[in-house]
């Protein structure tokens, strides 16, 4: 079985008659590590809570581990895990018994060396006794994953994981998330840090106002949609760009100072190919004082593909 | 397939037992105080000048069962309330939604809690009652099964009012508005065999007088009513609040959005 988790025509239409999911197709695959990515009210919190029965569909089928969640959420549950976006648990309680509360609600007997585990790698061993309430914003979101953590779930659901948390807090949640998918985990999680995806992920998958706009290879979006930018400063103003330089992707900037190329792909071709435009330059005695040269991330991407989106839904 | 997850609803009653013991102080010791400020006052210090209307027994001891049924009823149906009330309230919630539990988890382990805390706070009342009035049971089997019936039953009952409640003060509300007055003039304080006519045929309208008389039966083998009578209605009253949350699970009524 390849698929972990595969949805169709997912709805949702709430109470009070907003749709959040319009229909929505999408394939897991078992192992990866999917983001799904969108802005503000796409329907990701939405997505999430109607595989995880926070949320009640009002139409479409969702099946886990090959079989239909509506039908066996009784096994399948048990199986799957969830981070909420929101910070929602029990504040009196300590952190290891909340912990111990969530093995016990899947059904799983005490194992106090495998909690102890998961405390220790998510640096919350020495705090276990804490009670929820003394903990930072930061620390609270780490028990809200040992507790998804507790039941040892095959596929696990974060909720925008890294929301509020340092930048080095973040590096170390990827480490665990990395960790959590050798040891076999499906992981879907949600984030507005394109970086995040960009890091960790092996698909991404685009919702906007409840629709998948499009799902595909982290590297292949790159490669397919990820561009280099070269901007020569030059030391001299041109008048046109020179016949030589024809086969680059070049244009002038408009105060004729500057150099622009725009091309390649997200593998770095882009890269080499400015390398050869430099030869190419002193070859027709092109002088410039200064380069420039960035590759365009996930983030444009993202920012471009939304723009388009926006575009075609107002023409349409 | 399993339809039922022992470890999971063994898992909420201890959690729920557990929050029942860090906030002690206002689901034991405060009904507890009050119930007994009832006794010392109208049991002790007025109970000598009032006739039961029950033979051999004082008037003291005749508010026992009455009593106690008042306490009982207030927090159970609180408990059961709150139990649910809180997660919804504090967002908690999502992991049971989440979780392999269902209706039957849910109820055993919530409203097992709640049923416990009010079975040891029926203990508790009735031990120290005896420092102030001199009472004896008849019936003590019957006492324990009646107080079992009642506590679940208005668990279950303040179970539905959690899910129902959209604030804190909804959920307070229906044990002040009316648990609480219907159990005190259904016949706490007295036989409603004194009341005179219309206030008799009024009070028979009162779910409240067949708890509080079936309870007296218990105590002191006399009541207003058969006990059988009052043991059918605690019964129906159960069922029915066991169909409500029933159709509540499987509809996800408040509980799913
Ligand atoms: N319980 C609800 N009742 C009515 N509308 C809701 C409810 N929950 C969410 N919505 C609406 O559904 C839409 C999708 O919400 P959702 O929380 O799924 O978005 P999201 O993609 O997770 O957004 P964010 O990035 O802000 O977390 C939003 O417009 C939201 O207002
Ligand atoms: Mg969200």
């Amino acid at each position: 079985m390849q698929n972990i988790l595969e949805i169709e025509g997912l709805a949702k239409t709430y109470d009070g008659g907003f749709t959040a999911l319009r229909g929505v197709d999408l394939t897991i695959r078992k192992g990866e590590i999917f983001a799904l990515l969108g802005p503000n009210g796409a329907g990701k919190t939405t997505l999430i809570g109607a595989v995880c029965g926070l949320v009640q569909p009002t139409g479409g089928t969702i099946r886990a581990f090959g079989e239909d969640m509506g039908r066996h959420w009784r096994r399948l549950r048990r199986r799957i895990g969830l981070v909420p976006q929101e910070l929602s648990t029990d504040m009196f309680d300590s952190v290891i018994n909340t912990v111990n509360y969530s093995r016990g609600l899947f059904g799983l007997g005490p194992d106090p060396d495998r909690v102890e585990e998961i405390l220790r790698s998510l640096s919350l061993w020495d705090k276990r006794k804490e009670s929820l309430r003394a903990l930072s914003g930061g620390m609270k979101r780490r028990v809200l994953i040992a507790k998804a953590l507790a039941h040892d779930p095959d596929l696990l659901f974060l909720d925008e994981p890294t929301a509020g948390v340092d930048v080095e807090l973040r590096r170390d949640m990827w480490r665990q998330i990395s960790a959590l998918r050798e040891r076999g985990t499906t992981i879907i999680l949600t984030t507005h840090y394109i970086e995040e995806a960009e890091e960790m992920a092996d698909r991404v998958g685009i919702i906007q106002a409840g629709r998948i706009r499009m799902v595909e290879e982290t590297r292949e979006i790159m490669a397919r949609l990820g561009r280099t930018e070269a901007v020569f400063t030059l030391a001299q103003p041109l008048e046109v760009v020179p016949e030589a330089l024809d086969s680059f992707p070049l244009v002038l900037a408009s105060d004729r100072l500057s150099l622009v190329y725009r091309g390649g792909d997200g593998t770095g071709q882009g890269k080499a190919e400015v390398a050869r435009l430099t030869k190419a330059l002193i070859a027709t005695g092109v002088d410039y004082t200064a380069i420039d040269i960035r590759e365009s991330n996930l983030e444009e991407i993202f920012v471009n593909l939304l723009e388009h989106a926006d575009a075609e839904g107002e023409a349409a | 397939m399993s339809l039922f997850n022992a470890r999971s609803a063994w898992t909420i009653y201890k959690h729920e037992l557990a929050r029942a013991l860090r906030t002690a102080l206002q689901s034991i010791i405060a009904p507890l105080l009050s119930t007994m400020l009832y006794f010392v006052v109208f049991g002790a210090a007025m109970g000598g000048r009032m006739d039961s209307g029950l033979a051999g027994v004082s008037y003291g001891a005749f508010i026992v069962p009455g009593l106690l049924m008042l306490t009982l009823l207030s927090e159970s149906t609180s408990n059961g309330a709150f139990g649910i009330y809180m997660p919804r309230f504090t967002g908690a919630i999502f992991e049971l939604l989440s979780a392999p539990v269902g209706f039957a988890e849910t109820l055993v382990g919530f409203v097992g809690a709640a049923a416990t805390k009010s079975l040891v706070l029926a203990a508790i009342i009735l031990g120290t009652a005896r420092f102030f009035v001199d009472y004896s049971i008849v019936h003590p089997v019957f006492v324990l099964g009646f107080i079992l019936l009642v506590s679940a039953s208005f668990s279950l009952f303040g179970f539905i009012l959690g899910i129902w409640a959209r604030s804190f003060e909804q959920v307070g509300m229906v044990p002040a508005l009316f648990v609480m007055p219907l159990t005190f003039l259904g016949g706490t304080f007295y036989s409603i065999d004194v009341l005179p006519e219309p206030w008799r045929s009024i009070a028979l309208v009162n779910p409240m007088v067949y708890l509080v008389n079936g309870l007296r039966w218990c105590f002191y083998d006399t009541a207003d009513f058969p006990v059988m009578l009052s043991l059918a209605m605690t019964l129906g009253f159960l069922a029915l609040c066991v169909l409500i949350i029933a159709r509540i699970f499987a509809t996800g009524w408040r509980l799913r959005s």
